[in-house]
């Protein structure tokens, strides 16, 4: 017999494993935190160019990256329900949004902190700014829609669309800096190229990223555990947690 | 230590970045755990349902 796949895709049996695994990636986030940045803001060396102006770049780049990343993932789990109908897929869709909005926010605030300094204005209509921005507002009109509708099985399918059309913009945000003359500088980090800032600047900044990442993990997986709670109460499964007993 | 927050004149920019960066975070993290609380009371309150409640079927 091969074994069942779809077992993690019932809620009951997602809930308590999620709750195990939200320890595991908050503590790694946090510790990696620390120490990203201890490297970032104590041992990396100022910036012969932008002085200490650029220790923003440990906090915006990880923020940047994840505002995409996750609208990517989103979209992911929307495509998922739409096509198999399929609960938590819609579940996970709808957990990961707010914590994409807060990585776009955090990516245009420190941005345009970074902006000031360097360039001499916090914002500018630029392709960079402006499409990360309208990602910005493409995770709120999927939050805003999921509010508008109150039947929850239609709320996914409308968010879910939303979701997969707004993709579009995901491409425009990253190759913006290629096609258009863009205030905003290019990428200092690809695979085909040597990283253009020095290494341990890079591994701050790796670092960071990667407690960005389980920091995304550990609040989407304790948001699905929320939803599901919201979502399937009246379920004899929710009624039997010692957590529901208890409140 | 004072330098350090200094930042070589760039303070206002970097404590600007990280100080908001730190408060979204919180806020969140304050969001859910009264989210939490809140869902937790009414699934309580709610109970369990009949075998045919539509949760459970719509499978």
């Amino acid at each position: 017999m091969s074994p069942n796949w779809f077992k993690y895709a019932s809620p009951a049996t997602f809930y308590p494993l999620a709750g195990k695994m939200i320890p595991w990636f908050a503590w790694s986030a946090a510790l990696l935190a620390a120490v990203g940045l201890y490297l970032g803001l104590v041992v990396a060396p100022t910036d012969f160019q932008q002085g200490d102006a650029y220790r923003i770049i440990f906090i915006h780049v990880p923020a940047a990256w994840m505002s995409m990343f996750l609208y990517v993932v989103m979209a992911i789990w929307s495509a998922l329900a739409l096509g198999f109908n399929t609960r938590l897929s819609a579940m996970m869709a709808q957990a990961i949004a707010p914590t994409g909005a807060l990585m776009t926010f955090i990516a245009l605030w420190t941005g345009a902190f970074w902006g000031r300094p360097t360039w001499g204005t916090y914002w500018a209509w630029d392709a960079r700014m402006t499409s990360e921005l309208i990602l910005l507002f493409l995770y709120l009109g999927v939050i805003a829609l999921r509010h508008a509708i109150d039947d929850p099985r239609r709320a996914d399918r409308a968010c879910g669309v939303l979701a997969l059309t707004g993709v579009v913009n995901i491409p425009i945000i990253y190759f913006s800096v290629q096609w258009w003359n863009s205030l905003h500088q290019g990428s200092s980090v690809s695979l085909t190229k040597a990283p253009a800032m020095a290494a341990i600047m890079l591994t701050g900044m790796l670092i960071m990223s990667l407690a960005a990442w389980f920091y995304a993990i550990a609040a989407s997986l304790a948001r699905v555990r929320i939803i599901m709670i919201e979502r399937e109460r009246g379920a004899a499964w929710i009624s039997e947690l010692t957590e529901v007993r208890n409140a | 230590m004072s330098t350090f927050f200094a930042m070589n004149g760039y303070g206002f920019y970097i404590w600007s970045a990280y100080g908001a960066a730190a408060l979204v975070l919180v806020i969140e993290l304050l969001a859910l755990r009264s989210r939490r609380k809140s869902v937790l009371e009414e699934a309580r309150l709610t109970g369990p349902e009949d075998e045919d409640n539509p949760a459970e079927a719509a499978g």
